[in-house]
């Protein structure tokens, strides 16, 4: 017979080993977005004060060029980092997916970059866009005297060339994953399709891309979400200029902690960050996890 | 998935070629496109700055000289201080290996309760956890950086240690939880008929059952945490940077020529230990990086 006493320890340990990092989460997670979301309604300037004053952060950080540039970059960043990024992945995938005899190898190549951090990546492109002696110099060099490919340089340009540094990171790992889609397609279906004499694009477009929306949905949640943290890419890459021309929220917000110095801004801020990242990730993981709970 | 290929019988042979050969040239396209910045990366870093200069930003070095990376690992200017990636790459090893292990450990003890030990609430817990992984990091910098401060831990490697647990804490509980979520729990009861406790059923059938998980789960901390950029720059002071805010530092510092071999090589040095993991265990990588984005 147990004592009463290891008996009541047995019967709770599970909580009380799962507690610690409950808690942590709990103080850590939301106890510190309650204390951002608390100082973006103050005045906080270089230190934080705690006395509730509304909205004034934000109509100030909504009234400054600087964030507007940053917030709009958001969206023309995200919308086609997103978009060709899994453009890009799709066909990646599906010319893989015809028996391709080196496909490890080319796996292994596209996928790569994924295991780089952002600053090498940055650091590599910076040098490949650099004008005076990257690829614009090059291509100069073999003859072409007018071609020219000054984006990094180019305030109006220089955020596609964080698109094309995001891209190159990320679009192997899009591929993977819908790799992984097209080849847990069922395969009877397809060949049934093969035997009525369905054309192949055909079995693609009406078959199997249609079968792999949830694929295509948790593509969509991990580049938004990639995009929405963007910061790393930025500051390798372009620093966030040419000015301020390719800042974003994540350099913004904290450009306004660690430089400027203005608390309140940077709470305001990643406060709206965290209302876009809301807007994306609630819906999928209410939708996940009600399934898995159901099911 | 079953043949797939473009293997129509109503397809001349011919045109059946020449698919094959344009989807050989698309793909090998794309290869290049992917390995030119490394390519790039690495003859730069083998080439003199005379040779920079004057040379093509594609053209094999005509002479290779390794004194940009020996620039790069022990002298190269991070700001004021000029030692070169060396002290910091340590800085990257010293913080990594505890953050590592603590998280994996942490993780596996949270979704061995969360898979197999479920109590009431324990859905919850698990869904506040999982939502953590998904907050941007920007929300919680300023308390954080407070805390650190009145924990006197502000600036120091074990302060970046514990913010790398703590935010690292809800990934390893997912994967582990996905991974014991398919163990039948007939398992825990014949073990619980047989006598076993709480702690000696995960140690003798759990964690021996484990190594593919716990492979994925140091991979992908390992990634995340050797990559981070945020956190260190956040968090550090002049001795105890990683190497990511180094190597920015090296690249983006102003004074003197901008020696482009020297940058080169010192990201290279900076990506080596994450493509080590990536060419030897890459199974393992890709699984974890599937993992986390496909829930369930």
């Amino acid at each position: 017979m147990e004592f009463p006493m290891s008996e009541w320890l047995e019967n709770h340990l599970p909580k009380i080993v799962l507690a610690p990092s409950f808690i942590a989460v709990l103080v850590f997670v939301y106890g510190f977005i309650g204390w951002t979301a608390w100082v973006s309604f103050t005045r906080s300037k270089l230190l934080p004060k705690y006395e509730i004053k509304g909205f004034i952060q934000y109509e100030k950080l909504f009234a400054s060029p600087r964030w507007d540039t940053a917030f709009e970059n958001l969206f023309v960043f995200g919308a086609l980092f997103i978009i060709i990024a899994m453009v890009v992945g799709l066909l990646l995938a599906i010319m893989l997916d015809q028996q391709i005899r080196t496909e490890g190898l080319i796996r292994t190549i596209y996928l790569y970059p994924m295991a780089l951090s952002m600053i090498v990546t940055g650091t590599a492109w910076k040098w490949i866009l650099n004008p005076g002696l990257g690829l614009e110099a090059t291509i100069k060099g073999w003859g072409y005297n007018d071609f020219s490919f000054d984006w990094i340089v180019n305030s109006e340009m220089a955020i596609y060339t964080i698109v094309l540094a995001a891209v190159w990171q990320s679009s192997g790992f899009v591929m993977a994953l819908f790799l992984a889609g097209l080849r847990s397609v069922d395969g009877e279906i397809i060949k049934a399709a093969q035997v009525d004499g369905i054309p192949t694009w055909r079995i693609y477009t009406a078959i199997i891309i249609p079968s792999m929306a949830p694929i295509f949905l948790s593509a969509f949640i991990v580049l938004s979400h990639l995009a929405i943290k963007s910061f790393d890419l930025v500051i390798a890459l372009t620093g966030g200029g040419p000015g301020y021309s390719t800042d974003l929220p994540a350099t913004y917000m904290y450009a306004m902690a660690f430089s400027r110095g203005d608390i309140g801004q940077a709470a305001s801020s990643a406060m709206i960050m965290m209302l876009v990242v809301f807007t994306i990730v609630v819906p999928y993981l209410y939708s996940e996890l009600r399934t898995k709970n159901d099911g | 998935m079953a043949d797939l290929s473009f293997d129509q019988t109503q397809q001349s042979k011919f045109g059946k070629t020449t698919l094959r050969i344009i989807l050989y040239v698309l793909l090998t396209l794309f290869a290049l496109y992917y390995l030119l910045p490394l390519f790039v990366m690495v003859t730069t870093s083998l080439k003199s700055l005379e040779e920079i200069r004057t040379g093509s930003l594609i053209a094999l070095p005509r002479e290779i000289t390794f004194d940009a990376w020996k620039i790069a690992w022990a002298s190269a200017c991070t700001g004021i201080q000029c030692e070169g990636l060396r002290p910091y790459f340590w800085n990257s090893v010293l913080l990594a290996v505890p953050a590592v292990l603590l998280s994996t450990l942490l993780g596996a003890l949270n979704g061995y309760v969360v898979a197999q030990w479920r109590f009431r609430g324990a859905n919850l817990i698990f869904s506040l956890m999982l939502f953590g992984c998904f907050i941007p990091f920007q929300v919680v910098l300023l308390p954080m950086a407070r805390l650190l401060g009145l924990m006197g831990i502000a600036g120091t490697i074990p302060g970046l240690i514990f913010v790398h647990v703590i935010y690292g804490i809800g990934f390893t509980t997912l994967f582990f939880r996905n991974y014991y979520v398919t163990i039948p729990s007939e398992l825990v009861k014949a073990a619980k008929v047989d006598g076993a406790n709480f702690l000696r059923i995960f140690w003798s059938i759990f964690l021996p059952l484990s190594l593919p998980i716990i492979v994925v789960t140091v991979i992908w901390q390992f990634t995340q945490i050797w990559n981070d950029f945020l956190f260190g720059v956040s968090f550090s002071q002049a001795g105890t940077q990683p190497v990511t805010v180094a190597l920015n530092n090296i690249v983006n510092s102003t004074t003197g020529v901008k020696e482009y071999n020297v940058d080169m090589a010192a990201a290279i040095i900076a990506a080596l230990p994450t493509l080590l993991v990536y060419v030897v265990a890459g199974k393992y990588f890709i699984r974890g990086l599937t993992a986390g984005s496909v829930k369930g």
